[in-house]
């Protein structure tokens, strides 16, 4: 029961850092409909300049943390505007390939800055623990679980009752008749990247103490945070965090209970599942066809 | 300018729509006939992948170019080829046989990745196919007592009516030319068939070609089916080229290598598959290039622009440095794939047209022809 526990709480921990970096696919997607598939290469050049800021330069820990989601989110935004913005409006698999590029790109060039050795970034969460009973759980796991909730509500607030949240939807369902009702789309579509990349760098500083930051850290979680996306629905805020949590439990729990092997696949056989199942997913919107 | 004057429906259709298309392929065929009596083994060897990329090509072509499925799975069809090849040539089957039986196997595969793949749009469908992907690698990993797990199988030569063909021999290469050129021949002819006019239908309108009477479902399994038949071919072919294959070496990274094989080629012609292969294949020889030759170029250059020869020793080592750099090729790739989608989004193939579009044109000519409409009114949610 406590194996049990224990496992529950660090796939929870592992799910919420799955669930952050979908939240980010989520956010471009509903403001766009453009899938980003460099996001998870977002986040390591996040955790890369945290640990930059943090490592190196021997910042204060929320010195650094603020300093490298400020610069993110100024690197989203160029991202949007040189790779993104000329290709909207052309078919979906185009900028799919586009934002594959970026990935690489951005893989290969923190590759040669930073070297590819694995590197930690000391937190105030590092090193705690805290037990109650006999179950232990550890400080960096309860932080990731913490930030998460805490973002996911501010982002569910900003796009629910914000006017600019409701300018991000709408320019979502119809960027032309966004555009007649005097959104400044372009402008809306660069801060989405800009969030996007903020809670990017926010999933890789946490994740930092729990797994290392290295140049090929965005490739596989990266695509580990898509079935996540996919289980809650692309385009909601909450059933991208639940959607990562429940794919990180089953991860968890299939390398713990299960045959090795069965720990990598497991999240894409349900992937698989859910798509044929309920291909909406856990939180989508059942959309009719039009002609 | 020529002008192609269709008096019936055959005219249409014709594989050679005139003469010249008999001159220019035969001048083609001839140069790739004495090519390995000419080239050296290095550049024949790349030649044979380009051969093998170009069929994989032609397959991914099928499905995304003319079916608008995108998929990036397609590593996983050719390691089920290669696989079931090796698998097969352990127990002393010939052959036509096996390279037979790993197309049979991977058309089934695919056409069983097809029936989910039905229900899915866009997005979905390549998140589907990765998802598949990483199955079958994890499945070949770990199927020991078939496919010997992370340590791999050797693959002997083609042993081709009694005969060894070493990997390294023109008859070799020769198979594998044949092997496309039949593929490219045989697409061409589907192409124009029922089948290949309902796969464009469904391309350019899902909704349309239902309502036209064409059964949706029955062609996309069909065009998967087709598509993985013919990787699963290169895939045999593939395995007997390198002779040693393991789970790692049919990755993601595989994939996506031969989703900028049509997207650098053109994605609206066979001719992007062959043009897009030369192109993926060249880039290692190009990265080698870049790093014996051109630091010692660079450096010469400076020297005549009147660098001294310590300036000079300098510069040449910063561009060794630079080209020995360990991403770089990583960099490259993703450099060209973002030039290409934003600037050339036709490929090698349509800029091949407008140069040539632009001479028959003289001087009347204008960009405005290939240019590409915006829609920025859709969702694909809701299409």
């Amino acid at each position: 029961m406590l194996d049990f526990v224990q496992q529950l709480v660090s796939g929870v921990a592992l799910g919420c850092v799955y669930g952050l970096i979908a939240l980010g696919f989520v956010l471009v997607y509903k403001a766009t409909e453009v899938v980003n598939f460099a996001q998870g290469d977002l986040m390591m050049l996040g955790g890369f300049f945290a640990f930059t800021f943090i490592g190196m330069m021997g910042l204060n820990y929320w010195v650094g943390f603020a300093g490298a989601v400020a610069a993110m989110a100024l690197f989203g935004m160029l991202a949007e505007r040189v790779v993104v913005r000329p290709i909207l409006g052309y078919p979906q698999f185009s900028i799919i390939m586009a934002t594959i590029g970026l990935g690489y790109f951005l893989r290969s060039v923190s590759g040669m800055i930073w070297g590819t050795d694995d590197f930690k970034i000391d937190t105030p969460f590092s090193q705690g623990v805290l037990r109650i009973g006999s179950l232990v759980l550890a400080h960096d796991k309860l932080s990731v679980i913490a930030a998460t909730v805490i973002l996911c509500a501010l982002l569910w607030l900003f796009f629910n009752k914000t006017t600019l949240g409701t300018a991000m939807r709408a320019s979502s369902e119809n960027m032309l008749a966004a555009y007649y009702m005097g959104i400044p789309v372009k402008r809306v579509v660069s801060i989405v990247w800009a969030i996007s990349a903020a809670v990017a760098t926010c999933a890789g500083v946490l994740l930092a103490p729990i797994t290392f930051i290295h140049s090929n850290v965005g490739l596989v979680l990266g695509l580990k945070a898509f079935p996540a996306a996919v289980l809650g629905g692309f385009g909601s805020i909450p059933g991208a965090v639940v959607g990562g949590v429940l794919i990180g439990v089953i991860e968890s729990m299939a390398g713990f209970y299960l045959a090795e092997g069965w720990k990598d696949v497991a999240p894409y056989i349900v992937l698989l599942a859910v798509l044929l199942l309920k291909p909406e997913g856990l939180f989508g919107l059942h959309v009719r066809k039009k002609v | 300018m020529r002008f192609l004057f269709k008096t019936d429906y055959e005219d249409d259709i014709r594989l050679f729509p005139h003469s010249g298309y008999y001159v220019s392929y035969g001048l083609l065929l001839a140069v790739l006939l004495i090519a390995p009596y000419v080239l050296s083994s290095y550049l024949m060897s790349q030649l044979v992948f380009v051969c093998i990329y170009a069929t994989v090509g032609v397959a991914l072509l099928i499905l995304t170019g003319f079916t608008g499925q995108a998929s990036l799975g397609h590593a996983a069809f050719l390691a089920i080829g290669a696989y079931t090849a090796a698998y097969l040539q352990k127990y002393g089957v010939p052959f036509p046989v096996y390279f037979l039986a790993a197309g049979l196997l991977t058309g089934l595969i695919g056409a069983l990745v097809g029936f989910p793949a039905l229900r899915l749009q866009g997005i979905y469908l390549v998140i589907a196919t990765i998802s598949f992907a990483f199955i079958v690698e994890e499945i070949l990993a770990r199927w020991e007592s078939v496919t010997n797990g992370n340590e791999g199988m050797r693959v002997k030569a083609v042993s081709l009516f009694g005969v060894a063909v070493s990997r390294d021999s023109p008859t070799f290469y020769f198979l594998c030319l044949a092997v496309l050129v039949l593929t490219i021949v045989g697409t061409l002819n589907l192409l124009r068939s029922p089948t290949g006019r309902a796969f464009v239908a469904i391309r350019d309108s899902e909704t349309a070609a239902r309502s036209m009477g064409v059964n949706v479902a029955l062609y996309k399994v069909k065009s998967f089916a087709i598509s993985a038949a013919i990787t699963g071919f290169a895939g045999v072919l593939f395995a007997h080229k390198l002779s040693f294959i393991s789970p790692e070496m049919f990755t993601l990274q595989l994939s996506i290598e031969f989703i900028i094989v049509i997207l650098i080629g053109g994605t609206f012609s066979l001719h992007g598959a062959v043009l897009g292969a030369i192109f993926i294949v060249m880039i290692d020889p190009f990265l080698t290039y870049l790093k014996d030759d051109m630091p010692g170029i660079i450096a010469g250059i400076a020297a005549t622009f009147g660098a001294g020869t310590q300036a000079a020793a300098n510069v040449q080592s910063k561009v060794a440095a630079f080209a020995s750099l360990n991403g770089l090729k990583g960099a490259i790739y993703g450099i060209i794939i973002v030039l290409f989608v934003l600037f050339e989004p036709l490929g090698l193939y349509g800029r091949w047209l407008k140069i040539k579009l632009f001479f028959q044109l003289f001087p009347l000519y204008k960009r405005a022809t290939f240019k590409r409409q915006k829609i920025y009114v859709k969702s694909e949610r809701n299409r």
